[in-house]
């Protein structure tokens, strides 16, 4: 009986350590952060379009989300992260790194100067958005591949 | 000696065969005077035909931006399992462009694939889909052409192994999938939705993409729109039919919404060949966006 806890006690510890490890790879934890700013853009969006009534708690929360992910998104381009875990990155993305990281900074930039100035209703978010909007295309139409 | 006669006989069907296939398979023309009737060319009309068309996506040179696409100086190598295309220079140059070409020869092209000196064009163009267009669209689009700067870039020839180098073959290809036919027979008859088939299965040629292939290269039509391996190499291109757990969960705004800023449902932004698309798309006209998504929502989902 105790051996049998033991055994899936390890199987348990195991199946953790697994877990870990994939949450820990580089190419997971860049598209969590991808997905973690495709959802404050679609918390904007959704003001922006009236869909969502104005708040200002969730316009600060999304704004410091996009710049919080702007500055530690180049970091997670390790050498060995080219590939697996379906990974959409570009192989560009090493060829030219000093260029990509200057679009993540930019794109860092124009979340910090909207935050600045809080957009204070509906129209100022759908104005921000036009600030910030363009970046996302603007940097995966160079380093992102679409499969 | 039978053997002989039998031998000698078959010779003489083939050729006759062949001759028939030339014959029944020759390249066609539109009737000269449909093109006599068509007026003088809307130029505002011509320039929204040419986005819906997306004709800057292949003809623009390479990595043109912005004003710069506007020079239709061809150049982009298309590649495919027949081996690479090679859009050809569609600016006004009299030359190196179709400067030169009169309506009914760009109609002919456009609509019927029939190149000026009278050959087949390759399907690459694809007249197969601009075959459903209006004769007052190809007028403005052609007058529209016109007026876009000229370039004197020579593209070069398509890199093609044999048997596909073969033009007259093309006589076949035509024969079984060049129509002008709607690609999907709709229930609902709203103009909204007219329109949107109009767009799509015509100048968007949506299907040209989005619509797997046979082994000849002709669309499967009976999975219209359902999406398949990227004839351009790796990747699949989606299915955009209103398939349950996957675009049909898209809302009709959904779609207006990607079409005119480039963000999915989800905020990802469009990728692939679709960023050209998607550029021109937003600069039509937001009926048009909203006539797409009617569309698409109502087709059959595969």
């Amino acid at each position: 009986m105790k051996l049998r806890i033991l055994a899936a006690a390890v199987a348990l510890a195991a199946l953790g350590a697994g877990a870990v490890v994939a949450a820990d790879e580089p190419q997971v934890v860049r598209q969590d952060m991808m997905k973690k700013v495709g959802g404050a853009m679609g918390a904007l969006a959704g003001i922006a379009k009236g869909e969502k009534p104005y708040d200002a708690e969730i316009v600060k929360a999304s704004l410091t989300t996009m710049s919080e992910v702007a500055k530690a998104f180049p970091d997670q381009f390790p050498a060995g992260s080219e590939t697996g875990h379906e990974t959409e990155a570009s192989p560009k993305i090493w060829e030219t790194m000093d260029d990509f990281k200057a679009k993540a900074a930019k794109f860092g930039t124009d979340a910090d100067t909207v935050l600045a100035t809080l957009p204070a209703d509906q129209a100022a978010v759908g104005a921000a958005l036009g600030v910030i909007g363009p970046n996302c295309a603007g940097c995966h139409e160079v380093y992102r591949v679409k499969k | 000696m039978a053997l002989k006669k039998l031998l000698g006989g078959l010779v003489v069907l083939g050729a006759i065969g062949a001759g028939g296939f030339v014959f029944i398979t020759a390249p066609e023309r539109v009737p000269a005077e449909t093109w006599a009737s068509a007026g003088e060319p809307d130029l505002a009309n011509g320039e929204r035909i040419f986005y819906a068309g997306g004709c800057v996506s292949c003809h623009a040179a390479p990595g043109a931006a912005d004003e710069q696409k506007l020079v239709l100086a061809g150049g982009l190598a298309l590649k495919s399992p027949f081996g690479t295309f090679h859009a050809p220079n569609i600016s006004p140059d009299e030359t190196a462009g179709i400067g030169a070409w009169t309506l009914a020869e760009f109609g002919d092209a456009m609509t019927r694939g029939t190149g000026r000196d009278g050959e087949h064009l390759y399907p690459s163009f694809p007249y197969a889909s601009y075959a459903r267009m209006t004769v007052k669209d190809v007028t403005d689009l052609y007058g529209y052409l016109k007026t876009l700067p000229k370039s004197t870039n020579v593209a070069p020839e398509h890199e093609l192994p044999f048997p596909f180098n073969i033009r007259l073959a093309l006589g076949g290809w035509k024969f079984l999938y060049l129509n002008d036919a709607p690609r999907v027979e709709l229930a609902s008859a709203e103009e909204t939705v007219k329109r949107g088939q109009y767009l799509v299965e015509g100048p968007g040629h949506c299907g040209e993409c989005h619509t797997p292939r046979d082994m000849l290269g002709g669309l499967k039509t009976d999975q219209w729109l359902a999406g398949g391996p990227n004839p351009e190499g790796e990747g699949r291109v989606p299915n955009i039919t209103p398939a349950e757990g996957g675009f049909g969960s898209w809302s009709a705004g959904d779609i207006v919404s990607y079409l005119e800023t480039g963000f999915t449902p989800d905020f990802d932004s469009v990728g692939g060949a679709m960023v050209s698309v998607q550029k021109n798309m937003a600069r039509l006209p937001k009926e048009d966006r909203e006539a797409i998504a009617a569309y698409l929502k109502a087709v059959p989902a595969r």
